[in-house]
């Protein structure tokens, strides 16, 4: 038996879905960002609704994210995606529209956008992916950065002092009353891929029910960032990132847990 | 039969945005324009149209929402006065460089900093120069009259799908404040999304059907590719100055001094016109309603009819030196303008046009309250 | 015909809803018009000036320094546009709250006692609408009916059933407007 043996579509157990593109992902080997891709489009796939949805792609490494989903999407300056993608709901509320942010985007630079999209209840869905720093410009220090964690702009470590404390944007946003549903996940694991595709599918729920905004925060690794494998990097990020920022849903229904 | 009323400049526009079939409008106050977005507000054409009408949380959260809905093919615009659109420079040069149409309105005050809430026309640099980052342009429309700020809204968003660009609307706040007559439109209906899909498909983002994905973005990591986009860019411009140009010429025919003025000024200077006529003074004016494209080659011919020109704008000289370098030196260019909020009347343009260009001679800055001439 | 007019006083007086009636007469009488006002933080209590001009053709300059017509109504006013009333042109003021009253000789004062006679009718805020009435009996530009038909513009209909009270004012106004002699001044 020869490999072309194999490969037959009646010998096929798995694939990834066609709303990934062909192109070669240009996250770095071990990075959360491309299950975090395929999760989301293996949704929007399942809910047969990749005609309506329109996504928005950050700036930071998921910047070329329209390079991977196949699907109609635009790409926001710095940290305004919530606000491109207020426009976009409210000129086409019968479409899917999402953003898909890092933590400098969202967290830093473009937090006025996500809190009033956040507070206007705006019918779209963020995923917010948290790593802690910034990897596209080679490893700075984000608003998510731990206490103490080294960065190429905390090269001695974090200082709460002179710096701040690391901002939990997901527990901020919960607590506005547009907002309907919030919870953080990870995909570092099949079992935690698994409950954050159900979450991600959740939010679009929300989204074809007119519900309101929901929010994903998927707490990721960043091992070229952090000067790691990928498997220390998920090891760390179990061991030092899950505690300060606990895995679970926050908000579910627009009630608070 | 279309609708007579009296309205200040900012309520026309609005009017008119909502007659014109525009979309959506996203916007933040400032004074002097904030009546646009509160005459918006009042008259609920979420009902009349569909229009969507959304007060933003800041200038720059309201340019990327006209990015958004423009992404997408609506009709969309914004409007603010210069310290907010210094806010949406980013966006806006983000709008030329992913090929956008959208409206932008500037009811200019003066600057810099927080500067003066009075009238002036200290944004043109900004305007036509660039004002963002990077290689783009915005075609600039400068209306005269609260009868323009109602046409220029068809138009502008005419020129903005035509070259799938920016286009930028500068007025002022005399304009913006004054009310006059105007004529309005007859309400267009907004297009159907069926139809946008049709006439826009080849480019944005509604949703992937049965054909590749469109991706609205600027960014070229590949240097060949971003060189392409502004090659492409710099060709709209090109084709704009061939075919969009806009201009007025009054009493030039047998003029002997030009006055050139835009927008307001341009208003002003017609009553010194007037006033140098009934002196014996051939004065003439052209008043570029472009103010990206320039009206060069109208003024390179006008250079050899007449012995001055004198470049009127409540700034401290901006357009003054697109003047010079469409005359090439043929004759002499002067600048008079007021700043600080301050405007110029007609007699201080005459006394001007006498001073710095029919008798060659500068004055020196006079001390005296009305009549200080930098 | 072109009348360039300036009215000037405190906000609140109702300066700049007495130019816009005026300009919407002229309208109604198939005129150009602009109203140019000053803006910004002159709220209730501070100055407010509105330039109105009405013409048989297309108007140039909305932004003037001389004036036909100054319509005057507090002493800041006073002081700041009695200079800028064309020679041979008019200046209409209320006398109320003046202290130094005007002394130009080679133009045409009158004095209407606005204040006053609003207060008499009852109602403070026809005010304007005197003072309106008074301007159209020295200039009549624009005729009475027009005036009305720019009323009925200018208010929202919730105010349609003061049109009589308004209309009642201006014919006060009207025949309230007396000339003023301006004395030589004695120095002692």
């Amino acid at each position: 038996m020869n490999v072309l043996d194999i490969v037959k579509p009646e010998n096929q157990v798995f694939c990834k879905t066609k709303l990934m593109t062909d192109t070669t992902l240009s996250y770095c080997p071990g990075c959360g960002h491309g299950t975090a891709h395929n999760l989301t489009m293996e949704v929007i796939d399942e809910m047969g609704i990749s005609e309506d949805t329109i996504g928005v792609a950050p700036v930071g490494c998921s910047v070329l994210a329209y390079d991977f989903m196949n699907i109609d999407m635009t790409q926001a300056a710095h940290g305004r995606a919530p606000a491109v993608a207020t426009a976009i709901a409210r000129t086409w509320p019968e479409k899917y529209v999402f953003t898909y942010q890092g933590d400098g985007d969202l967290a830093a630079i473009g937090t006025a956008e996500t809190i009033h999209a956040c507070n206007r209840g705006e019918n779209i869905v963020i995923i917010f992916v948290n790593n802690g720093i910034y990897g596209m410009t080679g490893g700075q220090m984000a608003p998510t950065t731990l206490e103490g964690m080294k960065s190429s702009t905390s090269p001695y470590g974090r200082e709460i002092a002179s710096m701040g404390s690391p901002l939990k944007m997901t527990e901020l946003v919960a607590n506005l009353p547009g907002v309907y549903y919030v919870t953080r996940q990870s995909v570092h694991t099949h079992k935690h891929a698994r409950k954050a595709k159900k979450a991600i599918k959740n939010a679009f729920e929300n989204t074809r029910l007119k519900k309101g905004l929901s929010f994903i925060e998927i707490v990721s690794n960043c091992n070229s960032g952090w000067k790691m494998t990928p498997n220390e990097s998920n090891i760390w990020m179990e061991e030092n990132m899950f505690p300060y920022f606990p895995l679970g849903d926050i908000k579910v229904n627009g009630k608070l847990k | 039969m279309s609708e007579l009323k009296l309205m200040k400049g900012n309520e026309a526009l609005a009017e008119a945005a909502i007659r014109a079939g525009v979309d959506a409008y996203f916007g933040y106050p400032i004074t002097p324009q904030s009546e646009v977005i509160e005459y918006l507000m009042t008259e609920r054409p979420e009902e009349r149209t569909g229009m969507v009408v959304l007060q933003a949380e800041s200038e720059i959260a309201a340019i990327n929402m006209v990015y958004g809905a423009a992404s997408t093919g609506k009709k969309v615009m914004t409007s603010s006065s210069s310290p907010g659109i210094s806010l949406k420079l980013e966006g806006i040069s983000y709008l030329a460089g992913a090929e956008l149409p959208a409206v932008i309105v500037n009811v200019v005050r003066g600057g810099p900093g927080l500067g003066t809430i009075q009238p002036s026309q200290a944004d043109y640099f900004q305007s036509v120069k660039g004002g963002g980052h990077g290689d783009y342009k915005l075609y600039v429309l400068a209306p005269a009259s609260v009868q323009e700020m109602s046409d220029f809204i068809e138009d502008a968003f005419d020129i903005a799908f035509k070259y799938r660009a920016p286009v930028l609307i500068l007025s002022d706040g005399l304009i913006g404040q004054m009310m006059e007559k105007v004529q309005l439109k007859d309400q267009k209906e907004r297009i159907s999304n069926e139809e946008l899909i049709k006439r826009h498909d080849s480019w944005a983002v509604t949703g992937k059907t049965n054909r590749e994905r469109n991706i609205i973005t600027s960014l070229d990591l590949q240097s060949e590719k971003m060189e392409a986009r502004v090659h492409r860019l710099m060709k709209k411009y090109e084709q704009m100055e061939k075919e969009d140009l806009r201009f007025e010429k009054i009493n030039c025919d047998d003029a002997e001094y030009l006055i050139v003025a835009y927008g307001s000024s341009a208003r002003i200077a017609q009553k010194a016109v007037e006033l140098a006529r009934e002196k014996g003074i051939k004065a003439g004016l052209l008043r570029p309603i472009t103010l990206f494209p320039y009206p060069k080659q109208e003024l390179f011919k006008l250079a050899d009819q007449v012995k001055g020109i004198l470049s009127v704008e409540l700034n401290a000289g901006q357009m003054v030196e697109d003047v010079k370098l469409s005359v090439e030196h043929k004759v002499p260019v002067e600048h008079f303008g007021r700043t600080g909020g301050i405007i110029h009347t007609p007699e201080e343009i005459l006394e001007a046009l006498e001073q710095k260009i029919i008798n060659h001679e500068r004055i020196r800055y006079s001390k005296t309250r009305e009549s200080s001439i930098l | 015909m072109t009348e360039e007019i300036i009215i000037a006083g405190f906000g609140g007086q109702g300066v700049l809803s007495m130019g816009k009636i005026l300009a919407y007469s002229g309208i109604m009488q198939n005129q150009e018009v602009s109203w140019m006002p000053s803006y910004g933080p002159e709220m209730r209590g501070g100055t407010a000036n509105v330039t109105v001009i009405l013409s048989d053709d297309r108007i140039s300059s909305p932004y003037l320094k001389i004036f036909d017509t100054a319509i005057i109504l507090n002493q800041q006013s006073m002081d700041k546009f009695e200079e800028s009333v064309k020679p041979g042109g008019v200046l209409i003021y209320d006398p109320n709250g003046i202290s130094h009253h005007p002394t130009r000789t080679d133009i045409n004062i009158y004095q209407i006692e606005g204040t006053k006679l609003a207060a008499e009718m009852g109602n403070k805020k026809i005010f304007n609408m005197v003072i309106l009435g008074g301007f159209l009996k020295v200039k009549p530009i624009v005729q009475l009916e027009n005036v009305i038909e720019g009323l009925k513009k200018s208010l929202s209909e919730r105010y349609h059933h003061l049109i009589p009270l308004n209309t009642e004012a201006i014919s006060t106004g009207m025949n309230k407007i007396t000339p003023f002699k301006v004395e030589k001044q004695v120095f002692s």
